[in-house]
Order: structure tokens, then sequence, then C-alpha cells
């Protein structure tokens, strides 16, 4: 059993929990997930690691409460325990010395980027940050990422703050004032990392995304998680999550990730949530 | 007295009741029948059945005491080499085992030996399992990697000579393929767990949710450790590589039956998760995870099930027992039949499966005669699922993250017959070593590698 130590509420839709697991935490590294099941009747769902503390044992997970589990996760308090938590799982981020870095989160993508933004510092890449979300009240972690940035954008869709438009809007920019942009990792929803692939591709930065497909074990057995890079089927739990931006196939992506949605909603209605 | 030319028959579920549970299909012997079934035994002095049996069951031995209707004794014989017998009762390949070896069959039907051993699991099991004798602690640790039937095996036989056995799982329940893989109507969960109990009850400690390779490296094991066996058997799903083989629809029949059997989708919602089902469901492969998936299918509501194989009916590597139940049930088998491609509808849902008929040619390296197009014989079936059950190459995440360990050509551990590896102290076994094979050979592999730690171990001082 693996305790809830603390809890924050992000926003409305979204909340943090540090998580006791010693074993995971001590291995955990920027880029990778978990899985967790909550109870003996729980789906097995992944999270990214948002961070993670190895001398306390703990693990940070970040989420957006969208589905039966993510709602049930959110209603767990300070003290409550989780039936399992498994990983580290999937690749580490491939994390070296790029030179200018523009690291882009998209909504909830924001948590998983924050420790890899910070390693990035750490290594002395100049880092741009671009923060985006649909209203100031679902931005977060805006400060923390600040800190381990040498510069910092926020976009909303509505304009509540910063720029009002799309992430890919400021990416665009950047390329335009001809900056030397080395390297762009996009961490959100499929269509931003997609429209970011897109904007990046003519001028042939590479670029990264971080994928969270269906999965059931994590651990390369069941193939529910695979994804078309390239001319390749790749498993996102043992080859991922991390891909080339320009090779995968985003449509491909969505359709399969909308498999259930008719099932989680009467799973949703079922439990009230 | 003349022998009875066939076995006892076994009373089981009718297929049209069963098809809309999933409760287990046979029902099993009572005592009277045991006993009769027993006494067809010819108690031959040469036994060619136990060469038969990857675990060295004393058959004879144990058939002769349910014969004399000492029950007791009989499992005592039983558990002396296997520690699961309940789960060998239900899943081995009988046929082309230990009954297949049986004299009997020079006259008719062989003694129903997989019959008979899970007649006396399920009597042991009812009346309580008895813990046997273990030697003495011999103070040495052993780590296993897996708690699947090689790893559970091993485990089990290492505990009873002495040694302190830890076991690393990296699911949440214990059993391996036995747990995910093989469906409630065939084998009942309730079954394996009381098999895990009874290692568990020998001294075997369980962790759960280690992933060996992520979580903790066998590396880092070693230096805890006497010695490691690694069973995590197989993994990365094999495909079809044909066109649309990643459209809405398409899964493989390990998603397939994790969801089903591990996570009890049949019961979403009652359970969180869901799985997906159409009205007509085409299986590709012919092995026993092919016959499961069509059986599931039709439990799950499908109209129609399919089977759908390269090869011809004699070729099909499923158990005898598993094509007749999937008859019965209403499984349509078309064989001689390949698929190269699927298509789907404007959003990108599965609705149809091209494929092509097939000759037999000569036989390939298998033996077994090759499967030749024949040209222009295109046709298309209309589908709402397909599931891809043509096996599994071994798990990459462990070999991949020992230092030194020698692995083969499919990614698999090379051992040799003992599960020894290039690295003293590393053994492996099951398919994790020999690619997708059945229960039964990784229950052997278990059972050997844990001699042959035994003796590594004594060496070691």
């Amino acid at each position: 059993m693996y305790e809830i130590l603390e809890k924050k509420i992000m926003s409305d839709t979204v909340k943090l929990m540090k998580i006791k697991a010693s074993l995971v935490a001590k291995k955990a590294k920027a880029g990778q997930f978990i899985i967790l099941r909550i109870d003996e009747k729980g789906e097995r769902i992944p999270l990214t690691i948002a961070d993670y503390d190895r001398k306390k044992g703990t693990v940070t997970i970040i989420f957006m409460e969208v589905g039966k589990t993510t709602k049930q996760l959110g209603t767990l308090k300070v003290g409550d325990k989780l039936l399992n938590f498994v990983g580290p799982l999937g690749q580490p981020s491939e994390l070296e010395k790029y030179g200018t870095v523009v690291m882009i989160g998209g909504g909830v993508g924001i948590a998983p980027l924050y420790p890899i933004v910070r390693e990035l510092k750490k290594m002395g890449n100049y880092v741009i940050s671009i923060l985006g979300a649909r209203n100031k009240k679902l931005l977060m972690l805006e400060r923390e990422v600040e800190e381990f940035s040498d510069e910092l954008f926020i976009t909303t869709d509505d304009g509540t703050k910063g720029h009002k438009g799309f992430v890919s809007d400021v990416l665009q920019k950047l390329i335009d004032e001809g900056r030397d942009i080395k390297m762009v990792m996009a961490i959100g929803p499929v269509i931003m990392m997609k429209v970011v692939a897109n904007v990046t591709r003519p001028y042939k930065i590479k670029t990264l995304v971080s994928l969270n497909p269906i999965m059931v074990d994590g651990t390369g057995m069941c193939g529910g998680c695979r994804v078309s890079v390239g001319d390749e089927t790749k498993f996102a739990c043992v080859d991922g999550p991390e891909f080339d931006g320009h090779k995968v196939d985003y449509d491909n992506l969505m359709l399969r990730n909308r498999r259930f949605c008719c099932e989680e909603e009467e799973s949703c209605k079922l439990a009230g949530v | 007295m003349a022998v009875r030319k066939t076995k006892h028959e076994m009373p089981e579920q009718s297929p049209k009741e069963r098809i809309k549970n999933f409760n287990e299909v046979p029902y099993g012997y009572d005592e009277k029948t045991a006993i009769e079934e027993a006494k067809r035994c010819l108690q031959c002095k040469n036994r060619p059945c136990v060469n038969g049996c990857p675990v060295e069951i004393d058959i004879p031995e144990f058939i002769k005491h349910i014969a004399e209707g000492d029950f007791d004794k009989a499992v005592e014989v039983l558990k002396t080499k296997t520690n699961l017998p309940a789960v060998c009762g239900r899943v081995c390949p009988y046929e082309s085992q230990c009954e297949g070896e049986c004299t009997l069959k020079k006259i008719g039907e062989p003694v129903g030996i997989g019959r008979l051993e899970r007649f006396l699991a399920d009597y042991e099991r009812e009346k309580g399992v008895k813990i046997p004798k273990k030697a003495k602690p011999t103070g040495k640790k052993v780590a296993v990697v897996g708690a699947g039937p090689a790893g559970l095996t091993c485990a089990g036989d290492l505990a009873k000579m002495g040694h302190a056995v830890s076991v690393f799982e990296a699911l949440h329940d214990p059993g391996g393929v036995l747990m995910y893989g093989i469906p409630e109507f065939r084998l009942p969960k309730e079954i394996v767990k009381a098999e895990v109990d009874y290692i568990k009850k020998l001294g075997v400690e369980i962790n759960y949710d280690v992933v060996v390779g992520k979580t903790i490296t066998v590396d880092e094991i070693m230096k805890d450790y006497d010695a490691v066996f690694i069973g995590t058997g197989a993994g990365l799903p094999r495909w079809l590589r044909v066109p649309g083989e990643n459209l809405d629809g398409v899964d493989s029949a390990d998603e397939f039956l994790t969801r089903v059997n591990m996570m009890k989708a049949y019961q979403f919602p009652n359970y969180d998760t869901p799985v997906k089902i159409g009205k007509v469901v085409a299986t590709f492969g012919a092995g026993n995870v092919a016959m499961d998936c069509a059986r599931t299918s039709l439990r799950l509501g499908a109209k129609k099930s399919y089977i759908i194989y390269r090869r011809s009916e004699l070729e099909m590597p499923a158990r005898d027992e598993e094509i007749e139940h999937a008859k019965e049930e209403g499984v349509i088998f078309h064989l001689l039949t390949n698929p190269v491609k699927f298509a789907g509808d404007d959003k990108g849902i599965l609705n149809e499966v091209e494929c092509l008929k097939m000759k037999l040619g000569e036989p390939d390296e298998s033996g077994r005669r090759r499967p030749v197009p024949i040209k222009g014989s295109n046709f298309k079936i209309k589908i709402d699922t397909a599931l891809v059950a043509i096996g599994q190459s071994p798990n990459p995440l462990v070999p991949k993250t020992v230092k030194g360990l020698k692995i083969g050509k499919w990614g698999n551990i090379e051992t040799d017959d003992d599960g020894k590896t290039n690295v003293p102290g590393i053994f492996a076994g099951g398919d994790i070593a020999t690619g997708a094979a059945t229960v039964i050979l990784a229950m052997g592999a278990g059972k050997r590698a844990a001699r042959a730690i035994d003796k590594y171990l004594k060496l070691k001082k």
C-alpha cells in the first residue's frame, strides 16, 4: 500500500499528490511514468512523474480529473492509501547540453515538463519555456518552471493571462526572430503536440513529444499503448513515452485514445463522479 | 475382466449454457469415477507416462493409491514433484505428454491422467492443504523474478530445500499467465490463488509492483542474494504486420485477455477496466491463446466468433480439448486463410479484413507444411473486432539490463538444460529462455533450475 502524504489543489480539476513509494523515488528520472491502481476493482492508469524526492521516498503526481479513476483519485485524502503504485516505467528523457531549448507545456502537461526543464537548466542549457492553458485558472507550476527558465512565455486560449492564443504562436515568433533553437520539447494535449511538430518540421528542429496513450500493464506485455512512429509500431510503455515529434502519427493516437469514451462515461455515471 | 477402452466421461456445462457465463466448463470427477478411472491403469513396469511428464511426476504410483481409495497418499506422491497440481490438471497438454505415452492407447483411449491429477488437487484443496516437511534452513537467499509458472515452481522447490526465497513480481497479482492469460472458464482464479497460497506457506515471500529492470535491477538484487532465477516470461505481442493493424478495433490477444482475466473487464462496470467487443470477432492464430480469445468473445456477447488460420486443422497448435470446446460453442474456423489487410470506416474504426486463400506446400523448418498463398484468391470478411494471437517474443526488460548476460537471437536469455546462464549465480527458465511455450514446460524449467541452484549454492559455500 502506498500512502498519500500530501495533497494540493492546483485548480478545479487538477490535483497534486505526493505518494510514499521509496523504491520508485529511488530510481525515478525526468520523463518516466508510474502506473497506479486505487483499489481491488480499480483500473491501472499511467501518470507521468511530476517530481520525486529520493531522501523522503516520495513521488509527486499531478493529474487532471478526466475519467472515473482520476475523479476517484481526486476524492482521496492525505493518509489514504493506494493499492498499487509501480515504476518508474518507460525511458527517461534524453537530457544533454543542446544550447537553446524551447520547452512547451500545455495544461496538465506542464507537470511532467517541469522536472525536465529543471534538469536541462542544471545541465547548462538556455531554457525558454512556453506554458499554455485554456484560461488563467488552469495554469500551473508557473513559478516553479520560471525558476529554471531563462525566459518564460504564457499563453491562454481566452487571453486571461499572457498572449491570447496558442503556444505554437509564440514558438513560431521565436523561430521567425531567428533564435538558434536546438531542441523543442512539447508535452500536453495530442493536438497541441501535433501543431508544435508541424511548426518545427520545415525548420528541421529536433522535436520531442511525450505520449500518454491507453495502457494496461505498462511493461510491454499487452501492446495497448502502441503508436505509429515513422514506419514502425512502437510501444509507448517500453520504447517511450518520448518520441521524435516529426514521426508520430497523431491522428491514429487520437483515434486510439478515444477507444473507451462510452465506457468511461458509463463508469463515471455509475460511480456518480 | 477386460479393460475399458475409453476414459470415463468428465461431466461439463453444456455449450449452450456455458457461453453465457465465465464459470469453469468441466466439473471434474467424483470419488467413485476417479477410482474407476484409476483402475484402468495397467501399472506398466517401464512407466512410459512418466517419461512424458516435464515435472517427472510418479504417475503410476499416485494412480495406484487412487485406485485403492487412499487419496491422501496419492496427493502426497503427486506433491513431491509438483507445486501446482490443480493448474496442471487443467491446462497441461496431456495428449502430447503423459497420456500420449500411455500403453492403453494401443487398444483405445489412454488413462485420464490429467483428469485424475485435477481430481486429487481439488480433493486436497477442499479438505485443506497440508504443508510438507521442509529441509533445515540453509541460510542461503535466492531471488526469483516473475511469479508465473516457472518462477513459482522454482520458488516452491527452493523453499522445500531450505533456502529463503523472495519473489519479485511486476504486476499486482501472482500467477503470471495463469492470472492474466488463461480465462476463468478454463482456470478459475480462485484456484490459482489457492496454489500460490500453498507456495507462500512453504515460506516464499512475494513482492508485488516491482518491475525488475526498472524498479530494481538484477545486478542490485545479486548484492543481497546468493542466486537469482529469472522467469519473466513472454512479453511483446507479435503482430501480423499488415496494413490497418493500428485501427480502432484491432487488439493483441494479450491486451484483450489481460483486460478480461486479470482486470476482470467481464464484470465491467462493477470493475473499472472496460473491454470492447464487436458483434463479429475474428481471432488470428490457432493456438491455445487464440481459442481462449474466440471463446471469451462469445461469452462477452459476440454473435459470431471466427478463428482465422493460415494452415489446416492438422497444424493447429492448440490442445485437442480447446479446439473441441471451441467448436461445440459455435466458433467458426476459416482455415488456410491469411489476412493481408484491415480496413476501417471513415472514422478509422475497423469493419473489414481482406484475406487470401492458402494451400499447403513443402514442410518448413518446423516440420509443418508451409502455407502458400493462392494468387488472386482475395476475399473480404466483415468484422468489428480483430484479436491477434500469433505469439509473443520474450520480454526484453530484464535481459537488456543485466550486465554481460548472453542473449539469444530472439532476445531470449541463453541457458543450458538446467537453466544456468553464462553469469555465475544467474539462472533462467520458461518463456524468457525458450520463447513462448506451455505452462508445464515452464514449470519443468523452474524445477530443473531449482535443482541446479541448490547444487550451485552447496558448492559456493
